[in-house]
């Protein structure tokens, strides 16, 4: 299927969110809160998936949102578009998080870890949004099981790639090379050109 | 952990899925291995996207707690002592030398449907690693693809392009002969024509008058690539009028 997926853009190369930012470096409340509105929705989305706790998840993307007003002045855009930077911010965050309570707590039940696939909210109309859903949907199923596992694993449910193996009961260089080469398999699929 | 074991984490790394010890002494190996940091940032994109596909629509109350904490939260001064996000690895200007061991693909007669393709290894290829060398590979690829098509333009000053299409693998290669070499601080940039649409496919090496590029992603559609002089790491969107346009064969 070759509809027009590309019709829409890339959102993480939303053209105006750069300048926003660069507003905000400079103190620009204003602007901020044009930021908020653009990546809001894609943070607490990010944050949620890994954590699935809607209060907790609230907090924490409250936390990362006010991070991005805290360090926009050191924010590099030769290092990679706004987006980029606010969402993997936001799933270290959220990850930070899942690994700080699950040092306290028992390991998952292994099955348990297999039950949870992502949870893609159907609840968003924006057309954008829906579009990068289908579109990343459509490149998933072109990895592997192996690869959609792994990959979905790390990044959905925060697992390290020791869990990982854990998880699907995978060598761990195994892991490590399916979670390379199935993100380079969707790289290539939705044309990421970092 | 040995070289060879470190290059395969880009992807761990990108995922956030190593251990804080392992995170940090990958990221000593990212300042010295320019593969690695080229393909994490890249990887690290394309996790970003996984992300934007969960996108959610956050409560109001949750704008309103933002909003007013950031009147009581005092910025960071621009880069002050030490990096801000030690996590993240540079990318614009380390886009370019991928190219290199590509550009070592010299193009000879690439008219009438039947190319000959000769492969130069580069001195430094070693040096180039993983990436450049997929690359090259998956260059190499579309050549030889058993359908591969191919098609030819002069652009007046005395160059030539040949863009070479493979529609099974989804993959287009731009060879260029003589172009002249961009201003100073400008490089030539590829895009993907999608219906007057331009998406990115990619930089050219500013440093060679003739080379092969792979164009970044898939075809997908488009109906042919385009060459624009953009600032140099690239652009977002072209700034400039096309140098050339050059329809895919059918
Ligand atoms: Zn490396």
């Amino acid at each position: 299927m070759k509809e027009a997926v590309h019709i829409g853009a890339n959102p993480s190369s939303t053209p105006g969110l750069q300048e926003l930012v660069g507003r905000v470096a400079l103190g620009d409340e204003e602007a901020f809160a044009a930021v908020y509105d653009a990546v809001a929705g894609p943070v607490l989305g990010v944050v949620r998936a890994v954590l699935r706790d809607q209060a907790q998840s609230e907090e924490v993307a409250q936390e990362v949102l006010v991070e991005v007003w805290r360090t926009a002045p050191r924010y590099r855009p030769d290092r990679g578009t706004a987006m980029n930077w606010i969402l993997t911010l936001s799933h270290r965050r959220a990850i930070d998080r899942v690994r700080s309570v699950e040092a306290a707590a028992a390991r998952e039940h292994k099955a348990a870890l297999l039950d949870r696939t992502p949870e893609y909210d159907e609840v968003t109309e924006q057309v954008e949004a829906r579009l990068e859903r289908e579109q990343v949907r459509r490149c998933l199923r072109t990895l592997t099981e192996l690869q959609r596992q792994a990959v979905t694993l790390a990044y959905y449910r925060g697992l390290t790639y020791r869990q990982v193996a854990e998880a699907l009961s995978l060598p761990l260089g195994t892991v490590k090379t399916r979670l390379r080469d199935g993100l380079i398999r969707l790289r290539d699929c939705l044309g990421v050109t970092a | 952990m040995t070289t060879t074991d470190l290059h395969r984490l880009t992807g761990a790394y990108a995922l956030h899925a190593l251990s804080a010890k392992e995170t940090a002494a990958f990221e000593r190996h990212l300042a010295g291995c320019e593969a690695c940091a080229q393909e994490a940032a890249e990887l690290s994109a394309t996790a970003a996207r996984l992300g934007l596909a969960v996108t959610v629509s956050p409560p109001d109350a949750l704008r309103e707690q933002v909003l007013r904490r950031i009147g009581s939260v005092r910025q960071q001064p621009p880069d002050g002592a030490g990096p801000a996000r030690p996590g993240r690895v540079p990318l614009r200007g380390r886009l370019l030398s991928r190219w290199a061991l590509a550009a070592c693909l010299a193009a000879a007669a690439a008219f009438g449907g039947t190319a000959v393709w000769q492969h130069q290894r580069a001195e430094d290829a070693a040096r180039e690693a993983r990436r450049a060398e997929q690359a090259t590979d998956e260059l190499a690829a579309v050549l030889a693809a058993p359908d591969a098509r191919t098609r030819a333009a002069s652009f007046g000053d005395g160059s030539t392009g040949t863009v070479v299409v493979s529609r099974s693998r989804d993959k287009a290669v731009f060879v260029v002969a003589g172009m002249p070499h961009p201003a100073h601080g400008k490089v030539y940039q590829l895009w993907f024509d999608d219906d007057g649409a331009m998406r990115s496919a990619g930089l050219m090496d500013p440093g060679r008058t003739d080379q092969a590029v792979l164009l970044r992603g898939g075809i997908d559609g488009a109906s042919g690539v385009g060459v624009t002089v953009e600032p140099a790491g690239g652009s977002e969107q072209p700034t400039s009028a096309p140098l050339a346009l050059l329809p895919f064969p059918a």
